[in-house]
């Protein structure tokens, strides 16, 4: 732990930091919420909120009271204990995966935890439970069809997730979070395109973003696993979401953008890390302005037969190049590494099709 | 292995976002399968046809512009085409033009909100390219609100012609809209033309056979697309439609990505339509033929149809030589089409239930009349 920071006893640390964690997840989620909607809004020819506070910047707050004050409906055949529970099960994940996000050099919840990424995804799948317990519990078809899709896509989508991680860990030789952002002078994302490819889609994916938004799914299954939410319960799964897309952002800046480095980085750390979140925030918003929503048939299939063997590719192209340079990567696999990123995702989406999922239905 | 899961009832509807008002389907499903669908609708019923059988012929108008709210003028024109063939009345010929014009105006306004949310069927978040083209329909809107005060429920065509004229700044503004439009069309293909996620959800999706569709008396682009070259226009031209060069669009396979495609070809032909219309429009001051305040057209009946933008909508009147028409029957195109989902969506998913019915373009408000 560096100089600039005040507390070595464990529990000041714990007991500011936890706080801090708190803070910054209520905060970013607003600060999300507030970018989407003007994002939303310059998109789509449209002002987005502009009358709570200057250029609608009191809109979220505007927001969190109306969830506040709204009526709690709770279906009289639901399941009240794990329908209590489910909110709380989908957001405590969030709050955790921030124990090991380095916001700065050395200067997280857990400094450096030295499995952090593994403590990640393993955290992150939790939140996966609180959707099924949702959708579950409030014993409505269209929650339970949300719960199913919801499982059958977080945990496809697991699987590309973790492997394009993996070669992040094979270029850093390391497992915490800030062993990854220090291990080398250029973002990681120039060096791995593919890994970040896959990861960006399948973190999309793993946080029900559009055009992967499915267990939600307005259009067709009303709301998905939270229809039956009202109120606070609601706002949890709102801010458990939002977190995630923040989390989600938070490690792509850290795996992908090398984390709080820039210039000026050992002072300003933490902007650097702000802009990089908000970035790849931004490319998720510009992703789910533009396309179309998937069809669960389709979604399993792209996860399964089109980033998944890409995602194993690009962990075999790292490791080889890893172990024939002897973990030092010379600058001009960069270009290797863009052209052959290039060659795979043309030819791979020539050859796969998202695929017709018509099923001969006997009378 | 063959897994063996229970098949369960889910009701889409009344209150569904994407049921275009209030529609229900049950449906039943084998995960997200959809095994069998029962349309049902009747949620919206207003006694429309009852109600005409206790007004006056002109007082019925009002009446008709409450069917598809969003093709309102095409409404009038079916209608009082019916009471012009039942009394035997001849519309001025600039009268004529300027139905044309409206026709097609609403057809252009109509298939834009319909290709909108066909769009917006597919993913909420997919509101962008609805916004795009409620951009130009606002622009028609303006234009519509010009001639008769109205955006929605216009009320304009009246037996023997029209309300009212044009005035002197309407047709200025509107070859203007007519000479931007071509550019926005383009904008809609780069927008979504390439679109992977778009083919996958549309192209070989609700397939609707061309025998099915003959025999179910389907109309409309959902006929056209699956390339039966039929349009009321050509078949048995009204108006002065048979004055005009234009080319019916057709599909191929009847998809829904057809459905989409013939409307978006459908709006090019319009603008033809109306620039030709324009052109050729007398400069005469007279638009309406002389009719008496109280119809009595002779005992008999009469069935006016015109090519509405979703098919063929029709009025057959019944007259008792009374100022009201004994029976009032309205063919509906869209409750017509929609009798062919069941078989456009089984075998499909749940996601797609709710594109096939978008790509029908319907309006519940003409289906409970």
């Amino acid at each position: 732990m560096n100089n600039l920071y005040p507390f070595d006893n464990y529990w000041a640390h714990f007991g500011v930091f936890a706080v801090v964690v708190l803070l910054f997840v209520i905060a970013g989620v607003m600060a999300f919420i507030y970018i989407e909607r003007r994002g939303f809004g310059l998109f789509q020819m449209r002002m987005g909120p502009n009358r709570a506070g200057p250029w609608g910047l009191f809109q979220p707050i505007a927001d969190a009271i109306k969830v506040l004050l709204k009526e709690d409906i709770v279906p009289d055949v639901a399941d009240k204990v794990v329908h209590f529970l489910a909110p709380v099960v989908g957001f405590l994940p969030v709050l955790l995966i921030f124990a090991v996000v380095p916001f700065h050099e050395g200067h997280g919840l857990i400094p450096d935890l030295n499995v952090g990424i593994l403590y990640v995804v393993a955290i992150s799948s939790v939140g996966v439970v609180g959707v099924f317990m949702a959708g579950w519990a409030s014993n409505n078809k269209y929650s339970l069809i949300g719960a199913m899709r919801a499982m059958a896509a977080m945990v496809s989508y697991e699987i590309p997730l973790v492997l394009s991680i993996l070669g992040v860990v094979a270029i850093a030789g390391s497992l915490s979070m800030n062993g990854i952002v220090q291990a080398h002078d250029i973002p990681l994302f120039l060096l791995t395109p593919l890994g970040f490819l896959v990861f960006l889609a399948s973190a999309m994916a793993e946080i029900n973003r559009g055009p992967f938004d499915l267990l939600e799914a307005d259009s067709e299954i009303v709301a998905g696993f939270h229809v039956e939410y009202s109120g606070m319960k609601f706002a949890m799964f709102y801010l458990a979401e939002y977190g995630h897309a923040l989390a989600m952002s938070a490690i792509a800046a850290t795996l992908f953008f090398r984390g709080w480095e820039g210039p000026g980085g050992q002072y300003i750390g933490i902007l650097w890390f702000l802009v990089k979140i908000v970035f790849v925030f931004g490319l998720m918003i510009w992703l789910r302005v533009a396309f179309p929503r998937l069809r669960i048939d389709q979604l399993m299939g792209f996860a399964w037969k089109f980033l998944f063997p890409l995602a194993l590719i690009n962990l075999f192209i790292i490791a080889g190049e890893m172990v024939g340079f002897d973990g030092d990567i010379p600058w001009w696999m960069l270009f290797v590494n863009w052209a052959v990123t290039i060659v795979l995702v043309l030819v791979f989406s020539r050859a796969y099709r998202l695929g017709e999922g018509r099923v001969e239905v006997k009378a | 292995m063959e897994v063996k899961t229970e098949r369960f009832v889910l009701n889409m509807g009344p209150q569904h976002p994407s049921t275009h008002g209030v529609f229900r389907m049950r449906v039943t499903l084998d995960g997200e399968v959809v095994m069998d669908l029962e349309p049902k609708f009747g949620y919206l019923h207003r006694g429309i046809e009852k109600l005409a059988e206790t007004r006056t012929y002109t007082q019925i108008i009002s009446l008709t512009d409450r069917l598809s709210y969003l093709s309102s003028m095409t409404n009038n024109h079916a209608y009082v085409l019916a009471v012009e063939k039942l009394a035997g009345i001849t519309v001025p010929e600039r009268g004529e033009y300027m139905r044309v014009i409206m026709d097609e105006m609403m057809r252009i306004s109509n298939h834009l909100a319909a290709i909108g949310f066909f769009l917006n069927d597919l993913g909420a978040s997919v509101f962008t390219p609805l916004l795009y083209m409620y951009r130009e329909r606002e622009k028609l809107l303006d234009l519509f609100e010009m001639v008769c005060g109205q955006r929605l429920l216009y009320n304009y065509m009246r037996i023997g012609g029209l309300s009212h004229d044009f005035p002197s700044e309407f047709l200025p503004a509107l070859k203007r809209f007519v000479a931007e439009m071509p550019a926005y069309l383009e904008e809609y293909e780069d927008l979504l033309a390439e679109n992977e996620i778009l083919l996958a959800r549309t192209k070989g999706v609700g397939i609707l056979p061309r025998e099915l569709a003959i025999n179910a008396s389907i109309s409309g682009p959902v006929l056209r697309s699956t390339g039966v070259k039929w349009d009321i226009r050509k078949a048995d031209p009204y108006s002065v439609y048979d004055r005009f060069e234009f080319d019916i669009p057709t599909g191929e396979t009847g998809d829904n990505y057809d459905r989409y495609w013939v409307r978006m070809q459908e709006m090019r032909q319009s603008l033809r339509i109306l620039n030709q219309a324009i052109e050729q429009m007398p400069k005469s001051d007279q638009m309406n033929a002389a009719v008496p305040h109280f119809l009595h057209p002779p005992k008999g009946e009469a069935y006016g149809h015109v090519e509405s933008p979703q098919g063929e909508l029709g009025f057959y009147l019944v007259s008792d030589n009374s100022i009201a028409p004994y029976r009032l029957h309205i063919r509906a195109p869209t409750l017509i089409n929609l009798t062919a989902l069941r078989e456009m969506v089984i075998g499909w998913k749940v996601a797609d239930i709710v594109t096939t019915f978008g790509s029908i373009d319907v309006c519940l408000g003409e289906i409970d009349r």
